[in-house]
């Protein structure tokens, strides 16, 4: 029981990132239908940011500030400007191509441009075990569940209780109709890149101590942000967190109870029985099919 | 354009059989991994550029060829068995695979299609007593046919190349009868296709069952070529090049995946000589192609030409609806 819970408590953390990774994601797709290949390798990115702005001589907590502001410029604003407006134009498969080229440029950057080595990288919190009942949970996994809640909590109370958020949502619905209620579409596809840019950086904070920066840290979290986005509904930002816990708490207890070789395959058979039966996702919305 | 394309293959076709002739080995080899590449895309582009489903799972599919010859041969099966073995095989699978395109389309096909390309993937790895896991299986002996062997690398790529030609020649043939045209009816408008009597249904599951067993023909190239497999060649990687070579190239245009395969084989290697940047090279400029001419390469050409017709009246003009060879 105690290490059911451990397994748990690990998972959930695990899962929370992964929930920030496939939320921008699903943020993307519903603004702009982009679908970001990219999107592993943006969190891999921030975690290079932060570690040369500490070479340079700034203290973690600054260089953390510096690798989200960069982040949000970077993979949010030039990311939108320079790969995904020109290509809007010319459907989703190109855009496509695009991304997985981005996801190689990116990665090649970093190996090139930092090191081929994988980085140690300051965690938020100093590492000792807390006791859950009988259970041995470490500070690290806690702290990232806290900063992942509270992040998600925020976007939640930005999306659904500001002006500017319900602007944003009525954007992802229907682009059309939220022009001709005054609403500046292409600045709310903006804002969503922004906060895609963020969440990615803090997915990125969160992550890198435990699997250290790396530049091939990217391959599997994007996929699964991808498996969380469509297992919890790919239109929805809370189908995205659900996904994302659910991949993150199987992920760790398939290891444990049924086989570590196989860990990688039961989100996959999760996600084709979710497509195949639930395409929607589990808390999606059914799209209009485009003919 | 018709007589221009003829041209451009004429040409094609003798630079194809003379280059070999003035190439060292390494060269030899990278332009028969261009004519085993080219059939995987041949492929694809059957199936998503003709009947417009998204598939991710070209890479699986030469992976599943490949080491289907691999074991029959090493098992003492003789290369022509093992050769049709892995294309029915894998016109078998792609046929199974083909059932969740009848139900998701677009983005979801492509995700439903990547995770079988990982779930194939993780069982190369895992299954270490059939496929001999992360070691892979070397030595794969390269066939010989009635005394002509192909164990040198001139003799191996004029192999590839004919082997290229004939599929080439039976997928031309397939696209130009009912089957190919039902196929771009099932891209273009679905709903129509259906009330005009194709069984889309039927010709969904066939134009996956055909592009998958193109990709195991290439495998069954692939494997005596290399003569090393192991499962990473065969992971996502392998699939979104595969991916990129057809849409670089021109989706659903018939000479696409011949460049495609061309500008993904030959592009990183000739990038070799700035070091090691020649990946980050490579992705800019698959970035910048993308932006200027999204239908990849053979579109632009059609542009240009058009633009060309149009400027000057009395040269040939493009009759309305004409489809590029």
């Amino acid at each position: 029981m105690a290490s059911f819970i451990q397994l748990l408590i690990s998972g959930l953390a695990t899962g929370a990132i992964y929930a920030l990774i496939a939320v921008g994601f699903t943020l993307l797709w519903q603004t702009s239908q982009t679908i970001n290949f990219a999107q592993g390798e943006f969190v891999m990115l921030p975690a290079f940011f932060i570690l040369a702005s500490m070479n340079a001589g700034a203290p973690f907590w600054l260089a953390a500030l510096i690798g989200i502001a960069l982040s949000i410029v970077v993979l949010g604003l030039m990311f939108k400007l320079i790969i995904v407006d020109p290509m809007l134009k010319y459907g989703v498969l190109p855009l496509v191509i695009s991304t997985i080229a981005l996801s190689i440029f990116l990665k090649e950057s970093a190996k090139d441009f930092y090191s081929s080595q994988a980085q140690p990288f300051p965690a938020l919190v100093p590492a000792t075990d807390v006791h859950v009942f009988d259970a041995v949970v470490s500070t690290q996994s806690l702290a990232v569940l806290a900063v992942a809640i509270v992040t998600v909590a925020a976007l939640h109370l930005l999306l659904h209780t500001t002006r500017l958020g319900r602007s944003m949502q009525a954007t992802a619905q229907n682009p059309t109709l939220a022009r001709i209620l005054g609403i500046r579409v292409q600045r709310m596809v903006l804002y969503t890149f922004l906060i895609n840019g963020m969440l990615v950086a803090i997915a990125s904070i969160l992550i890198s101590p435990i699997y250290l920066a790396k530049f091939t840290n990217g391959e599997t979290l994007g996929l699964a942000a991808f498996l969380a986005a469509i297992i919890g509904g790919f239109n929805q930002v809370r189908g995205a967190i659900l996904g994302g816990v659910i991949l993150g708490i199987l992920d760790n207890l398939s290891a444990a109870y049924i086989s570590s070789q196989y860990r990688g395959a039961f989100p996959l058979l999760i996600l084709i029985a979710i497509i195949l039966w639930r395409p929607q996702g589990l808390l999606g919305r059914i799209e209009e099919r485009t003919v | 354009m018709n007589r221009l394309g003829a041209i451009a293959v004429g040409v094609g076709t003798i630079f194809a059989i003379a280059a070999p002739f003035f190439l060292k080995p390494f060269g030899i080899y990278l332009i028969s991994m261009w004519a085993v590449l080219t059939i995987a895309a041949l492929g694809l582009n059957l199936t998503l550029g003709y009947a417009g489903q998204v598939s991710l799972a070209q890479g699986a599919f030469v992976g599943i060829g490949a080491y289907t010859v691999a074991l029959l041969t090493q098992a003492g099966c003789p290369y022509v068995v093992a050769f049709v073995s892995a294309s029915v095989l894998c016109f078998a699978i792609g046929w199974v695979l083909g059932y969740p395109a009848l139900r998701v389309q677009h983005h979801y096909l492509a995700f439903v299609t990547l995770a079988f390309t990982t779930l194939v993937f993780l069982v190369l790895r895992n299954e270490e007593w059939l496929t001999n896991g992360i070691y892979g299986i070397s030595g794969i002996a390269r066939p010989i046919f009635f005394g002509w062997s192909t164990g040198k690398a001139l003799d191996f790529y004029f192999f590839c190349l004919g082997t290229l030609a004939m599929l080439a020649l039976a997928t031309w043939w397939m696209l130009g009868s009912p089957w190919g045209r039902a196929f771009v009816a099932l891209r273009e408008n679905p709903i129509r296709a259906l009330s005009l009597g194709v069984d889309t249904r039927r010709y969904t599951l066939m134009a996956f069952a055909i592009g998958s067993s193109l990709g195991g023909l290439s495998g069954a190239l692939y494997a005596p070529l290399v003569q090393f497999i192991e499962p990473n060649s065969f992971a996502l990687g392998m699939s979104f090049n595969l991916l990129l070579m057809v849409i670089v190239g021109g989706s659903g245009y018939f000479f696409g995946p011949f460049l495609g395969a061309l500008v993904a084989v030959l592009l990183p290697e000739w990038m070799r000589i700035t070091e090691g940047y020649y990946l980050l090279i490579y992705a800019m400029l698959i970035m910048v192609m993308m932006a200027f001419c999204p239908s990849g390469v053979l579109g632009l050409a059609e542009r240009a030409l058009k633009a060309m017709a149009q400027r000057d009246p009395s040269g040939p003009a493009l009759r309305a609806g004409e489809t590029p060879p």
